[in-house]
């Protein structure tokens, strides 16, 4: 099933940890949505997290950066740090958290507003530029980083909503990759993309993994295997497995992983 | 799924697109009835509009007119001070006036005899009026000068058809012979319908005035009110929205305040008249009938419009914007005045727009804070003083002139109606136009 992939490739991983997550669950309500996970992310490394629909991929995921604080009746438990540091910490600021750690949602989400605007947000909040030029410089690089420069640079001030679905997703991604996180969180960035900017996108996140550590939701066993050194397989909140990506693929542990990277559930 | 429907059709005959199953036909009869109900009660409001509206221009155009009696007159420098030594000195100038009436007469062909009793019966005191002018510019003495002189309410009554020689009760006010006199002034053209523009400039008259009577005085009242009420109810309102909305924790206290909130909007307006009376001008001493008495109870009044509005169009707003906002470390102020305020405001300025113009129709708060049946006599001094003098607003002005007992003001009450609607028309459009600007698409 895996043979058109190139895991030999991508079996370096770095064992510099980035994020711990220790015994973390996350009830919406009464209803527990992950189930006592540990996770360690490593630092300049892809992890996937793969899993059926509806496992918690994208609940857990958003742990990272404190999005569901957003979220009334989410409550989260457990310890997870950031370089040592405790993010729920009392006196940790989410807005700073989220700035080193960025993300890509699973729906494009561009602003009404111009493609410009819509990169330059994050820079300009955080002051990252000096100049007007410095400003032009960074959503430049950052739209090409998206894989969407060629598509838009001759329309900058058109409405970055006007885009299409693909399009948008690319945008966000630029607009993520703006603010210069050490963190990038992508909740399935693919899954609008045609396989051109698929591919564009999946060299811009090896291209990060230099300097980032990138978490990445999919459903894609191939991306998956493509794109990550990690993975971890979800199923109804429970972390069932999770290892090298090159294991996992080819000789799983787990009954359960097995099946569904072989597609027998999912 | 699939087993059910093989196991009722099992053999389904082949029907061509063109022939409409009985279903079909129900359904499509359904919508096509559907669609007559709805022109039907399209068609019925637009006819009561048009009633409403026709019954209103008509019944307010008289108020924007003024039966005058137009008269060209020259008055020479002997006249003048052969006038001012007299002992009657307003008789001696309605003798000229009567020479020179008698001189258009003759001119225009028309004879009918007349004294200086039904001149004033027709047209007041025509002397007083006269030697007052002359007094004031000198310097046209000697001109050709064409006076016009307010006719009576009564023969501005006659003049727009209000009543007739038949249903006319002689009085001492007018006599049955002066309809002569008016008829031949109208056939000679002295009598004549000019545009009233004391009516939307001046101030309010007294009651034995109906003919002086103007609205602009109360404009000028309820514009001071509507500035206290946009910049009070406006931040107020959306601030306590954008609070309640965005940053406050849901618990059962802000739902005791949402539903508060709720309530206050169904509050008839009278009970926040008698709370202004309270608290405004019995407790806290603030001038009575003044603008912005009004305007702080019409505040209390719109607030709830404001709020509601202000929290529903914030709703609106994609949750995934402030997601996006949040997700690159925006704080959630930021998400909100940048994201999210700008998406909510086209909501929120019809929101406050229909809240301004319910302020702007309210009479019954006005009632009990006294701008009703107050007669403003004249336009405040300056701007602080508009919104401390007492005065009065449009909707209480024409409560007042529809309750006086003389028929003329019931004219002025509709046209002040019609100046009001032209108001709230105006603010209606303010509203679609900035609707307009400000809307995007996401
Ligand atoms: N806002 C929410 N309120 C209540 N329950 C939620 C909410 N978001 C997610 N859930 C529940 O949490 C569970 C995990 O959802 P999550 O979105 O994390 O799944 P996922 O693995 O990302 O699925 P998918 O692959 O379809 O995106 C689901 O059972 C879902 O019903
Ligand atoms: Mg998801």
């Amino acid at each position: 099933m895996l043979d058109d992939t190139n895991l030999a490739e991508t079996t370096v991983a770095n064992d510099d940890i980035k994020i711990a997550a220790r015994d973390v669950s996350v009830y919406y309500g009464d209803n527990q949505a992950i189930k006592g996970v540990d996770v360690d992310i490593a630092d300049r490394t892809v992890t996937a997290f793969i899993g059926p629909s509806g496992c918690g991929k994208s609940t857990f995921l958003r742990c990272f950066n404190r999005m569901n604080d957003t979220i009334d009746i989410c409550r989260v438990t457990g310890d997870i740090r950031l370089d040592g540091e405790d993010i729920n910490a009392k006196s940790v600021d989410p807005v700073q958290l989220r700035a080193k750690v960025g993300m890509v949602f699973q729906k494009p989400n561009p602003f009404p507003k111009s493609i410009y605007d819509n990169v330059a947000y994050g820079p300009r909040i955080h002051g990252l530029a000096k100049s007007k030029a410095d400003l032009d410089d960074i959503v430049e690089k950052s739209l090409r980083r998206g894989a969407i420069w060629d598509e838009v640079k001759d329309r900058l001030h058109a409405p970055g909503t006007g885009l299409s679905g693909g399009q948008q997703q690319r945008l966000c991604i630029a607009r993520a990759v703006a603010t210069e996180p050490e963190v990038l969180l992508m909740d399935e960035p693919c899954s609008a993309l045609d396989p051109i900017a698929t591919a564009q996108v999946e060299e811009l996140i090896d291209e990060l993994r230099q300097t980032y550590s990138v978490v990445i939701v999919t459903h894609s066993m191939q991306q998956a295997a493509r794109v990550s050194q990690k993975t971890a397989f979800f199923h109804l909140g429970n972390l069932v497995e999770f290892g090298e990506t090159t294991q996992i693929f080819t000789n799983p542990k787990d009954k359960l992983t097995e099946s569904y990277i072989t597609g027998r559930i999912g | 799924m699939s087993d059910a429907s093989m196991n009722t059709t099992p053999s389904k005959a082949k029907t061509s697109l063109a022939d409409l199953s009985d279903r079909t036909r129900r359904r499509n009869a359904a919508e096509k009835r559907f669609q007559a109900y709805g022109i039907g009660a399209i068609a019925i409001s637009l006819f009561f509009l048009i009633v409403l509206v026709f019954s209103i221009v008509r019944s307010g155009l008289p108020a924007f007119t003024q039966t005058v009696l137009d008269v060209e007159f020259v008055l020479t420098e002997e006249q003048f001070n052969d006038a001012e030594k007299q002992l009657f000195k307003t008789k001696a100038y309605s003798g000229y006036f009567n020479d020179a009436l008698t001189a258009q007469f003759t001119e225009a062909g028309v004879s009918v005899p007349f004294d200086a009793k039904s001149i004033e019966r027709i047209a007041g005191k025509v002397g007083g009026t006269i030697r007052e002018f002359y007094r004031e510019n000198p310097d046209q003495l000697g001109q050709p000068t064409s006076f016009q002189l307010a006719a009576s309410s009564r023969v501005d009554a006659y003049i727009n058809g209000r009543f007739t020689r038949d249903t006319f009760t002689e009085s001492r006010f007018l006599m049955a012979a002066d309809l002569d006199l008016v008829d031949a002034m109208k056939t000679s053209g002295i009598i004549k319908n000019v545009f009233n523009w004391n009516f939307i400039t001046g101030a309010d008259s007294g009651v034995d005035n109906p003919g002086g009577a103007g609205i602009g005085a109360s404009v000028v009242g309820s514009f001071f009110m509507m500035l206290v009420v946009l910049f009070l109810s406006l931040p107020i309102g959306v601030a306590a929205s954008i609070y309640l909305e965005e940053f406050a924790p849901k618990n059962r206290f802000t739902d005791l305040i949402e539903v508060n909130i709720s309530n206050l909007a169904a509050v008839p307006s009278i009970v926040f008249g008698i709370l202004g009376l309270a608290v405004f001008i019995q407790f806290m001493h603030l001038p009575q009938s003044a603008p912005l008495v009004g305007g702080l109870v019409l505040t209390l009044m719109t607030l709830p419009t404001i709020i509601i509005s202000t929290r529903a169009s914030l709703q609106s707003v994609p949750p995934s914007i402030r997601d996006a906002a949040l997700g690159i470390g925006a704080s959630k102020m930021q998400a909100v005045f940048h994201h999210v305020l700008p998406l909510a405001m086209p909501g929120i300025l019809t929101g406050t727009i229909i809240g301004l113009a319910q302020a702007l129709g309210e009479t019954a708060p006005l009632l009990l804070i006294g701008m009703v049946g107050f007669v403003a006599r004249g336009y405040p001094e300056g701007f602080v003083n508009g919104f401390v003098e007492p005065n009065s607003a449009m909707p209480a002005q024409i409560y007042t002139w529809a309750a006086r007992a003389d028929a003329s003001f019931y004219d002025k009450a509709w046209g002040g109606i019609i100046i009001l609607l032209i108001f709230l028309l105006t603010m209606n459009i303010i509203a679609i136009i900035l609707r307009r600007r400000f809307e995007r698409r996401w």
